[in-house]
């Protein structure tokens, strides 16, 4: 009896041994790995190619648009790079970067050993490779990719070719990721949190995440439900969306931006969080106004479920509908204002310094509020009426995302690359990179706020010569911005070969904001494995 | 840097406050082409009021917030030698940056619920016009007794732009007069009467939208939807699709003539004289050589967007030369022009008889099918 016991005990002795071995050699390693700080990395890289690739896409629109006339590419392939563009940039690039960070960084922040459902993280990843595949090879198909931009309204997209169930495929592999990261993260952040790290003492990238991980499990399942239903009306003979079968054509829009609305704050509340992390650290102070900015975020997300037909204010809906989602759409800018306030609070009176990660989160806090006040300008529903469908609203949203979420992701990027690596970043390619893009993406995107209310739809390949000037401007702007990140991707490769050796603290002050910073650079591949000391933990801000 | 961080912060709103009231009214050219027009309706007026309220309450909010921004970025610098300050919370402040937003969002709120039921309002309308979309080209039909009923025509991009839009065309658009703009039978409507706008479409989603009429509405296949428009004074008002309506999306053009009520009463009566003059005795027999011609005119304003001008196809679009469709039995070719298939539409009403005898004789005979068969505009009856 005694000896059975002594030989589980040793057993158990054996697994915990192996682990501490650290990563599998080789290919192998990525394919099977459980780790939360490889699975990130995962994340991140296909993140970064994702972004290229729906960077090219872009280039290839911005180059068409760059004179009136059609010179390189015909229309119908024009609309696939619109519909694919956003797709991936989407759900390829800055959703696969947000769920980067959060493996990498949520377990560090509250003092677990790793994520809570190691295997389901996995497959969560590997999901991804398979569905941007599949999504690019529709480009090859009979009838070329969708077409019907990334909103796949019907009837349009029921005229794509044989793309379309692939496409649908696509989007269910993606929500099906989606879900698998959002429960992950919540069980972990619930559940595996170091004795004293309370909700409240939460970074608040933690809490962001969390509320992003709660909208993608409400609303990813409404996305792929309104897909399928496309797919029915388009192989089995339902009249979900098509008005000669009874159907309504409406009806999608309401389910999509039902989910399209929470999905663009899925794309922005992790940005918070980030920006929330950084601010402090270089100011030399603690965020100002914690627990505002948890119901700030709580409040946004709440509001993003009842603001959705805001999309839709030219369809003709009643009255008394056109109003109601005016009113509740300009309350969002009553907790978003409260986080710029609170960034605001947080830099006065500090002690500022300027490296890269602040300089792309002040640069943050300045365009996302550009993009927040156009957002103002379009709740309102009459004058909606002429915004609708410009290159006013792609400058208003790009201004939210490019600014916005990317930049947010730079700064991350910059903020822990040295935590990830060991080694600090160059800071003179850091800034330079800076300056590049946020110089060429004020280029590229301002002049699209004048040719939109000046009249010029969105989604067009070709355009009237009155708007030509802004257009030759935007592409401009397009274009150095897009080769200004090849120097981000060399940043990061520098920093993995080599270069200055980072402290565990690597930023001045940085181990009052974060259990990170408690860790070596870069920390060993299993990390907390004994829970954080409970000084450490109430030390913090 | 510091220099560069003030420019960042406040020269883009100031900056874009002062370019916007110098451009004023009309809609600008070139780097001109800033703002909303102020239109020539009630609407309009009243839409470009608005936004230029919102607009300005959006400029003063971000002098303050970059004002704060900047002020904070010159003096709590580090290299000043300053020492951070501790603290992180103060109720008070916060309650007030959370009301004082949302009185400035009611003072928006009213104006803008005004505005809205006014143009929700298209009743005691003078005229009415239902205009449909179609794949690429708009439908207008008049509604009203005395004011051009009966009036039914189909609007497509004009002759000249489409040749320049082509891809590889080698036409310099600057040289087309109202590039994309323009379009061959122009939406005539009478100045001062107030004209109620019905929109649907026939295919996929539409949006008509004159920037100078002040909105813009989905026309959405199997639902009608409305709006209103009253022009001041006559002139030419042009504008485009604005709902992503596939391949040629951007090529949808729509161009309103606004005349005096005299001068409409006029194009009204010449417009019915040239649509009865069109009307073709259904009987008349027509000979090969005269259905291929004008089928091939047919063919280019209607076909050729996606099957190529030479029958050659483009992607998902198949060739019509050597087809199975074109060389093989008249009446399934002739059934599928009138209904449609799929992602092609049904012309069964955009083309009457003659044009779709025409243009299924030209398509059996043109790009080398050589078929040697051709077919009445009576047969086209039978079919239908």
């Amino acid at each position: 009896m005694s000896a059975t016991t002594h030989d589980e005990t040793h057993a158990h002795g054996d697994a915990h041994e192996h682990h501490d071995h650290g990563p599998a050699k080789g290919f192998m390693r990525w394919v099977t790995t459980t780790n939360h700080k490889d699975i990130g990395t995962l994340y991140l890289i296909t993140g970064l190619i994702m972004f290229f690739v729906g960077g090219a896409m872009a280039l290839v629109i911005r180059a068409e648009l760059f004179e009136p006339g059609l010179q390189y590419v015909d229309p119908h392939f024009f609309n696939q790079m619109t519909t694919l563009h956003a797709l991936i940039m989407v759900f390829g690039a800055v959703m696969p970067a947000f769920a980067g960070l959060a493996n990498w960084m949520i377990p560090m922040m509250i003092g677990a050993p790793d994520m809570a459902l190691p295997r389901m993280n996995n497959w969560s990843f590997w999901l991804l490779p398979f569905s941007f595949v599949m999504l690019a090879s529709t480009l090859f198909m009979d009838g070329g990719a969708a077409a019907a931009g990334w909103t796949l309204y019907p009837p349009l997209v029921l005229q794509t070719g044989n793309a379309l169930p692939f496409t649908v495929f696509t989007v269910h592999m993606l929500g099906m990721s989606s879900i698998m990261a959002a429960i992950n993260i919540i069980v972990t952040v619930f559940n595996m949190r170091a004795p004293g790290m309370t909700m409240m003492k939460l970074p608040l990238f933690v809490w962001t995440w969390v509320i992003t991980a709660f909208l993608l499990i409400a609303v990813m399942p409404v996305f792929a439900g309104a897909v399928t239903m496309l797919l029915t009306d388009k192989f089995f003979g339902t009249s979900f969306f098509n008005a000669a079968g009874g159907g309504d054509p409406v009806l999608y829009q309401h389910l999509f931006w039902f989910f399209g609305h929470p999905e663009v704050y899925i794309l922005i509340l992790p940005s918070f969080g980030i920006i929330s992390s950084i601010i402090p650290t270089f100011s030399r102070k603690p965020l100002f106004g914690y627990s505002s900015m948890v119901y700030a975020t709580a409040a946004i997300g709440f509001l993003s479920f009842i603001v959705w037909a805001h999309h839709q204010y030219t369809v003709g809906m009643p009255i008394a509908g056109e109003l109601y989602f005016t009113y509740a759409t300009m309350l969002i800018a009553v907790p978003t204002g409260v986080k710029v306030f609170n960034w605001l609070a947080t830099m006065w009176k500090g002690a500022m310094t300027f490296e890269t990660p602040m300089l792309f989160a002040i640069a943050f806090v300045v365009l996302f509020t550009m993009g927040g006040f156009t957002g103002v300008m379009m709740s309102i529903s009459p004058a909606d009426l002429q915004y609708h469908d410009t290159y006013f609203i792609v400058a208003h949203f790009h201004y939210v995302l490019v600014p916005g979420a990317v930049f947010a992701l730079f700064a991350a990027t910059y903020y822990w690359l040295p935590k990830w690596t060991g080694h600090m970043y160059d800071e003179r390619l850091g800034q330079l990179h800076f300056w590049l893009t946020t110089i060429s993406v004020n280029i590229c995107f301002f002049p699209q706020h004048f040719v939109g209310l000046a009249g010029m739809p969105r989604r067009i390949p070709d355009y009237a010569v009155q708007f030509a000037e802004f257009n030759a401007l935007s592409s401009v702007g397009a274009f150095v911005f897009g080769f200004s990140q090849l120097i981000f991707a060399y940043v990061i490769y520098k920093a993995i070969k080599g270069g200055e050796k980072a402290t565990s603290e690597v930023w001045e002050g940085a181990e009052a904001h974060g259990l990170e910073w408690h860790l070596p650079s870069p920390p060993p591949y299993h990390t907390w494995t004994e829970a954080p000391a409970q000084e450490i933990i109430s030390d913090l801000h | 840097m510091k220099k560069t961080l003030q420019l960042l912060a406040g020269l883009w709103s100031v900056l874009w406050g002062v370019a916007i009231a110098e451009t004023g009214s009309g809609t600008g050219v070139g780097w001109g082409a800033l703002n909303m027009p102020a239109g020539v309706t009630p609407d309009s007026h009243d839409i470009h009021d608005l936004h230029m309220t919102i607009f300005w309450i959006c400029v003063g909010i971000g002098v303050v917030v970059y004002g704060i921004l900047v002020y904070s970025l010159i003096h709590h610098r580090k290299s000043k030698g300053v020492e951070p300050a501790k603290f992180h919370e103060n109720t008070k402040l916060e309650i007030l940056w959370t009301i004082i937003p949302f009185l400035i969002l009611i003072a928006m709120a009213i104006p803008a619920t005004k505005v809205m039921i006014k143009v929700y309002d298209t009743s005691a309308s003078d005229m009415t016009i239902k205009v449909t979309g179609y794949q690429w080209k708009w439908r207008y039909e008049y509604l009203t007794d005395g004011l051009g009923k009966g009036i039914d025509f189909f609007s497509s991009l004009d002759a000249k732009s489409n040749e320049a839009r082509q891809l590889g065309s080698k036409i310099d658009p600057t040289t087309v007069e109202h590039y994309l703009l323009n379009v061959d039978n122009p939406l005539v409507i009478p100045a001062n009467k107030k004209i109620r706008v019905l929109l649907t479409a026939a295919d996929v989603l539409h949006a008509w939208w004159v920037p100078e009429f002040g909105w813009k509405k989905d026309a959405i296949p199997g639902f009608v939807t409305d709006g209103w428009i009253n022009v001041e004074k006559p002139g030419i008002y042009r504008g485009q699709c604005a709902e992503l309506c596939g391949r040629d999306h951007g090529f949808m053009p729509i161009v309103v003539v606004v005349k005096t009520e005299e001068d409409f009463k006029k194009w009204v009566d010449g417009q019915k004289a040239k649509q009865d003059a069109g009307k073709v005795d259904p009987g008349k027999m027509f000979t090969m050589d005269e259905l291929v011609f004008k089928g091939k005119e047919v063919y280019a304003s209607n076909c050729a967007a996606c099957h190529g001008a030479e029958g050659e196809g483009m992607g998902a679009f198949p060739a019509i030369k050597g087809s199975k469709v074109a060389t093989g039995p008249l009446s399934d070719h002739v059934k599928l022009v009138l209904n449609g298939k799929a992602t092609m539409p049904a012309f069964k009403e955009q083309l009457n008889d003659v044009e779709t005898a025409a243009v299924v004789t030209y398509q059996r005979n043109g790009f080398g099918n050589n078929k040697g068969d051709s077919i009445q505009p009576a047969d086209i009856q039978a079919l239908k």
